[in-house]
């Protein structure tokens, strides 16, 4: 997988602190700084997958530019951990590096851009007013109640509905940056996308569900056997190769 | 390069152009081939995206404007291009796709070939409705055959008469979701047979790979074992030596002399913007429905004002595109599946043909039904709404953790959806014609389109939807979402959308009422021809390609000949 493990320190300040922390780089954080720590798998910069000179430009063109600042990025990759913590033997979100997928994509898809940082933004008003402190700097147990308000779309309360939209979004873009890396693929156990021989469902799935093959539907299908024998015809349109 | 002269020039490099260079090639003919895109071969490494994971992507798959169809489809265009704009009349929701690049639309179709039946080409006999064909099934039989032969279609022969058996290759066999289809269509008595698409099932020569299912001919055949006009018909004929390929040429204008006939082409080449000229004895336009008629309507001179090819006025009418709505159902026998490869061809395996011909229906013409689901490979967009389906089983929807992973799995491949394809009437009151108010950045007048459904499509399409949610019950599925009703046209696709436009230089035996001749000729211009779907006189509830390939060979042959007798 073209994937560095390299570290992303970006600290959070603890909760027993009571401020509103910014974030900071880490050559640029006390050493002493009690905080925790989120780290993440950095993501590629150099793809090749078949694009043309101006597909090429664009994608370096988005790859180079960075739209959420340090501190969204942080609350971003706080959520991507908890939609899908670190789970053995396939990680979680933040092994598979969905942060730096997520600011990838907004770029990509401006649509996303404002609901995010106002999601972020809303998501630290709510934190604030409700625990003194923004969301990554409230206790784990604060984060999870907040998560556990939000989390639900079913929920009718309108106060909590710009909340609820934010986190089905984060939702929807965790899950498909996780899914679509090759932890997600090994976790999700997909078996496709290499030169293979399809023939037919295995018979122990067609037993679990009561399906068959019927014979004359059969008769019409490829014998695998033969496929590499150049196919020729009789003058009724048969096959007789 | 300007002083060449050729025995004959073929402006597009889609499935009629390419089909047009083989023949004419191998008939020793001397060609020029002219492609407004790029070169392209699936084949070489920096321009395939087939197998590719889609972490090979930053966007992991994810559409954009210049791929709409996903980041790792093989189709360079879409429905905007940067440089050639289009316009649409107050009212007219028109779309309309775009290929720029060596084997055009081939590139990315769904390689479904049906041929037309008989009664395809004589349906206003049927319902009084639009105008027959000047040909009939007897007149183009032989060369779907001998297109079945030369590029390999799978499917089965079931004696349908308005669905003709062909030279098939074998079916891939059904996979789960598609047996449930089968059972479900079986109980309502609505027919279902294997798919019929051009996906080499077996060899069919030495040349041409064997399908190893990776479920990605959207992103075109590394080993060519899809139909694309490029690697089945145009490197073959490259190879034989006596066909120029010119890429990035953009064709405005077809030359004509003072008794009207054409000398040749105006282009421009794209990379160096310059005006060129080339000289032929002969003009195959294959550039797709709308942009040969664009260059017809562009290429005004005294013998032609109206532009080549319209003293009838009918360049740009009857212009028609299939009908078509779609709906999914989560399938609750299909959670928690064990879970294989099922990737198999790409698209469907099996589908039905409309059944309903001599049915008392509030609409004409038919549809056919396209079937899809299964264990597909993770792409932008799996996994949005993750467990949605929890809805039908009183669990709650949402949450965080573990348990997504737990509903992810379960639903995976849970679903099967149906998409319709119909038959639409074509309209003279349906058309594009060239916009005097703008250009493109080739300094040609771009294409405005006037396109409106009648009730008849509209009526079609409740049909669609109410077959599709019965299908969808009796396959043992949920059907997602409100079924659309009259205020959306019952979920009826807009116009251009299916990418199946026909009908704008249509075929006919009166010059005052259609465009070319039966071997799609110019009435007014006998030394030029169409090869793409421009002459269709009516759409039928098929996928054109098939009878495009089979339209352009009888052409080609009927240039041949008509070369031969000094005609032309």
């Amino acid at each position: 997988m073209n994937r560095r493990e390299t570290l992303k320190a970006l600290f959070l300040a603890s909760a027993s602190t009571g401020i509103i922390a910014t974030t900071g780089c880490s050559t640029s954080v006390n050493p002493n700084y009690r905080g925790k720590r989120v780290t993440w798998t950095s993501l590629d910069s150099t793809y090749s997958y078949g694009r043309t000179a101006v597909e090429k430009a664009h994608d370096q063109d988005l790859l180079q530019q960075s739209y959420f600042s340090e501190h969204e990025l942080v609350t971003i990759a706080t959520l991507c951990d908890i939609i899908l913590p670190n789970e053995d033997p396939n990680g979680g979100a933040l092994d598979a590096g969905v942060p730096d997928f997520v600011e990838f994509i907004v770029k990509e898809r401006e649509i996303f851009k404002i609901p995010l940082r106002g999601g972020v933004m809303w998501l630290d008003n709510h934190s604030i007013e409700h625990y003194g402190a923004n969301f990554i700097n409230i206790a784990e147990s604060q984060r999870l109640e907040i998560c556990d308000q939000i989390a639900y779309p079913e929920v009718e309360n309108t106060q909590l509905q710009p909340g609820i939209r934010f986190f089905s979004l984060m939702r929807d873009l965790t899950m498909t940056g996780y899914y679509t890396s090759e932890l997600g693929f090994n976790d999700l156990g997909y078996q496709g996308n290499n030169p293979n021989t399809w023939d037919g469902v295995p018979a122990s799935v067609l037993k679990r569900h009561g399906k068959q093959y019927d014979d004359e539907w059969l008769s019409k299908c490829v014998d695998q056997s033969r496929r590499e024998i150049i196919a020729e015809w009789d003058d009724e349109m048969n096959l007789i190769t | 390069m300007a002083q060449d002269s050729y025995d004959v020039i073929i402006v597009g490099s889609g499935a009629g152009g390419g089909m047009a260079t083989y023949q004419l090639a191998n008939a020793g003919l001397k060609v020029a081939l002219i492609e407004a895109g790029d070169f392209y071969d699936p084949a070489a490494d920096e321009q395939r995206t087939q197998l590719r994971f889609p972490w090979e992507s930053p966007r992991r798959g994810a559409s954009t404007r210049r791929r709409p169809f996903g980041d790792f489809n093989a189709c360079i265009g879409g429905w905007e291009l940067d440089d050639e704009p289009f316009t649409t009349t107050e009212g007219t929701e028109f779309m309309w796709w775009r290929a720029r690049m060596l084997g055009g639309r081939t590139n990315h179709w769904g390689r479904i070939s049906l041929r037309f039946g008989p009664l395809d080409f004589k349906r206003q006999d049927s319902d009084g409705l639009g105008h027959n064909w000047p040909i009939s099934y007897e007149d183009i039989k032989p060369y779907y055959d001998k297109v079945d032969k030369l590029i390999g279609v799978f499917g089965s022969n079931e004696g349908l008469y308005n669905d003709p058996d062909g030279f098939f290759l074998p079916a891939p066999k059904p996979r789960l979701h598609e047996l449930y289809y089968i059972d479900g269509a079986r109980k309502l008595g609505i027919p279902v047979i294997p798919a019929r698409k051009s996906i080499l099932t077996k060899r069919i020569n030495n040349q041409r790979g064997v399908c190893f299912y990776c479920n990605q001919c959207d992103r075109a055949c590394s080993v060519h074992a899809d139909f694309s006009s490029s690697t089945s018909l145009i490197f073959p004929a490259l190879n034989g030596g006596k066909v120029d390929l010119y890429t990035n040429s953009m064709v405005t204008e077809v030359t004509t002399d003072d008794t009207g006939k054409a000398t040749g082409v105006l282009f421009i080449n794209k990379k160096d913007r310059s005006l060129n000229n080339l000289l032929a004895k002969t003009v195959v336009l294959a550039a797709s429905a709308c942009s040969s008629a664009r260059i017809l309507l562009n290429s005004t001179s005294a013998q032609h004002p109206q532009g080549l090819g319209n003293s009838s006025g009918h360049v740009g009418r009857y212009l028609h595109d299939s009908t078509g709505a779609s709906r999914a159902a989560f399938i609750p026998d299909l959670m928690d599946r064990d879970i294989y490869n099922e990737d198999g061809v790409g698209g469907m395996h099996v589908y039905t043909p409309w059944w309903l011909e001599n049915a008392n229906l509030d609409f004409p013409r038919g549809y056919h039904l396209e079937i899809g689901g299964g264990m597909r490979m993770p792409s932008y967009g799996f996994g949005f709404a993750v467990n949605q389906y929890n809805e039908f089983l009183g669990k709650k929807v949402g949450g965080y953790g573990k348990q997504l992973r737990d509903d992810i799995r379960r639903f995976f491949g849970a679903r099967l959806s149906i998409a319709c394809r119909g038959e639409s009437i074509a309209q003279y009151d349906n058309y594009c014609e060239l916009d005097p108010t703008m250009l493109d950045e080739w300094g040609m007048p771009v294409l405005r389109f006037n396109y409106n459904w009648t009730k008849n499509e509209i009526a079609q399409a409740k049909h669609m939807q109410e077959t599709m949610e019965a299908l969808l019950e009796a396959s043992g599925g949920i059907p997602l979402g409100d079924r659309p009703g009259e205020d959306e046209n019952f979920g009826l696709t807009k116009p251009g959308e299916i990418i199946h436009e026909v009908g704008t230089t249509r075929m006919g035996a009166e010059s005052q009422t259609s465009v070319t001749n039966e071997f799609c000729q110019l009435h007014d211009a006998s030394n030029v021809f169409i090869a793409d779907a421009g002459p269709f006189v009516s759409q039928a509830d098929k996928n054109p390609t098939w009878t495009i390939l089979a339209l352009a060979w009888r052409t080609s042959d009927y240039i041949v000949e008509q070369m031969n007798k000094r005609n032309i």
